[in-house]
């Protein structure tokens, strides 16, 4: 298993996915400032309060970090998709698989090379980006790591269904399903708030269980909450925290520890009945 | 994998009993029987869809019989241990492009679990073997077939396994990668190993095989060395001072044919007939100068099993 993981990470690097990933990263971070700059220049020019500056910025950087999970989403389906799939599809894996490899550890190893490449990626990546922020504007957000730690789970999770889907189906089907469904849960996630604020219990019901079917959406409120500044949530909750919650960027609370561990048993789940799925059919 | 060969290993290295796999309504394989002994050197054959590619993956665990038994190397069918003793290069050779031909053996080394000191001489030498040795350096990604072929068969050959599993071996080769194949097949059996030939190319396992096995629709239609397989089917005789009454004295067993330069050919004849036919030419005052067994062409032989086993045409089902 360990020599499969090793060979992902290799094959990332070889394949300058990392590369890519980090020149990306560098020249969105140096956007992110420049961006972040002008705006706290104009909004003191203007005359703006400090107060005011740093809830401005915080929300920036919450639009900053949808935008960076959807894009995060997207790597997740390309390193996942093809890791099991296209080996398959290319006929790699045969002379892999002839050797005495358990298939399980075939998809394991490629599930943890990938996951390390990947979570190497988000945190690197999301804390120069939040370090950048507080650079340029003086604002730091209160739980950047914990932001940063959720932004990974909703990246695993992405990661774990692609790869699960890529042992199944062929790899370009296992991409764009995970796409989608991460498009879909989202949508849930605004759907469930706003059933909740209007008190439609039915769709909230149906909303809320898509979270836990897909748990991405779950984790991407702990991203928020790790985001927003407390005076933010004190006043959304003191005013109407039904309404604050229909709001795809806001959260009041993170997600609750059963959530967590639930997404941690849904990743071993999907893996785990990818594996047991993969074990069993003919090559 | 294992330095040298077992030779107290009393189990076959191969041994398929009744065995069915059917993928949805397409049956590959049909009740096939197989068994290969320790340090055969035996031809698989058939034509496309026989199910040869099916049995080498059934031996590997790739596939599972949706019926039957097996033994592969003494342990159960797909056995994981197994496969620590066996090569295989697949009809399919496909290696990650963007790992060096030694990385490849490297990483096979790892996963066919080569004990650590032994790698690099193993690795070294299978890439000597196959003459990939300048090339050793060189991305995958950049090989020609021909060259990635040979990297399979390094693969395959890559700690001088028990069982060597070679699916179209030559498919993608030029005539001197194809001698350079069939001297490291004949290597490999001489040093003991079992080796399963799947090729298309007849002239090929006739000249390297000790042992043909013919499947067709899933089944064995035929197995057994080539002399077993192609039967003596007639000979030559060639006659010092040939008469009517010598070619007459041949006739009795058989038709006849002569040749300005003094062969005689009687075909059709058993094998246990040539004395008989040397008897009756010398009685005729015939001088035997030379006596030749004639064989059929495995190639002709194959076609001939191949129609022989074809349903009659306009049979209807019941």
């Amino acid at each position: 298993m360990i020599t499969i993981a090793a060979l992902t990470v290799r094959e990332l690097f070889r394949r300058r996915v990392v590369y890519v990933l980090a020149a990306l990263t560098i020249l969105s971070v140096v956007l992110v400032g420049w961006g972040l700059d002008r705006l706290v220049d104009l909004a003191r020019d203007n005359g703006s309060g400090e107060l005011e500056i740093q809830i401005g910025v915080s929300q920036v950087l919450i639009l900053i970090a949808f935008m960076f999970s959807f894009v995060l989403a997207m790597t997740a389906a390309f390193v996942g998709a093809p890791a099991v799939g296209g080996d398959l599809e290319s006929g790699v894996a045969y002379a892999i698989l002839a050797r005495p490899l358990r298939r399980a550890e075939l998809i394991v190893g490629r599930w943890l090379g990938s996951a390390v490449v990947v979570v190497a990626y988000t945190i690197a990546s999301g804390l120069l980006a939040i370090g950048v922020a507080v650079l340029v504007s003086g604002y730091g957000p209160p739980e950047p790591l914990l932001a940063v730690i959720f932004l990974s789970g909703e990246v695993l999770v992405l990661l774990t269904l692609t790869l699960a889907l890529g042992s199944v189906l062929p790899a370009i089907a296992a991409g764009a399903i995970a796409v989608v469904g991460f498009g879909l849960g989202w949508m849930a996630g605004v759907l469930a708030g706003v059933a909740a604020a209007l008190g439609v219990d039915g769709l909230r019901g149906v909303a809320e269980a898509s979270r836990w079917i897909l748990p991405t959406d779950g984790l991407w409120r702990g991203v928020i909450y790790g985001l927003e500044p407390p005076l933010v949530v004190l006043i959304a909750a003191g005013r109407a925290p039904a309404l604050a919650n229909a709001n795809p960027f806001y959260a009041t609370e993170p997600p609750a520890p059963l959530f967590v561990i639930w997404s941690i048993v849904w990743m071993a789940l999907v893996l785990g009945a990818a594996t047991w799925w993969f074990e069993r059919r003919d090559l | 994998m294992t330095a040298s060969v077992s030779t107290a290993a009393s189990t076959p290295a191969i041994e398929l009993r009744r065995v069915v796999k059917r993928f949805g309504k397409t049956t590959a394989l049909d009740g096939l029987d197989l068994q290969v002994g320790r340090g055969e050197l035996v031809g698989l054959l058939g034509p496309n869809g026989a199910g040869k590619t099916t049995t080498v993956k059934l031996l590997l665990g790739l596939v599972r019989p949706t019926a039957g038994t097996g033994s592969v190397l003494g342990a159960p069918l797909g056995d994981r241990t197994a496969r620590s003793r066996i090569g295989y290069l697949p009809e399919l050779f496909r290696y990650q492009p963007w790992l060096n031909a030694r990385e490849v053996l490297g990483l096979h080394a790892r996963l066919g679990h080569v004990a650590k000191p032994a790698r690099h001489d193993a690795i070294e030498q299978a890439l000597q073997r196959v003459g990939l040795g300048e090339r050793a350096g060189d991305r995958v990604g950049g090989f020609s077939k021909g060259m990635q072929q040979r990297l399979g068969l390094a693969v395959a050959l890559l700690g001088e396994p028990e069982l060597i599993l070679l699916d179209e071996p030559t498919s993608a080769l030029d005539p001197v990668g194809r001698t350079d194949v069939r001297a490291i097949v004949r290597d490999a059996r001489d040093r003991g190993a079992t080796v399963i030939l799947n090729s298309h190319l007849l002239s090929e396992v006739e000249q390297v095989c000790d042992r043909v096995v013919i499947l067709h629709r899933g089944r064995t239609i035929a197995a057994g060395t080539l002399d077993e397989v192609v039967a003596v089917d007639g000979v030559r005789v060639r006659v010092g001072h040939a008469s009517p009454a010598i070619e007459a004295a041949a006739a009795v067993f058989g038709p006849v044919a002569t040749t300005a330069d003094g062969w005689l050919t009687v075909r059709p004849l058993a094998a246990e007939r040539i004395p008989d036919v040397v008897a009756a030419i010398v009685g005729a005052g015939g001088r035997v100068e030379a006596v030749e067994p004639g064989r059929g062409s495995l190639e002709s032989r194959f076609l001939e099993l191949l129609a022989d086993d074809e349903p009659p045409t306009g049979a209807t089902a019941s």
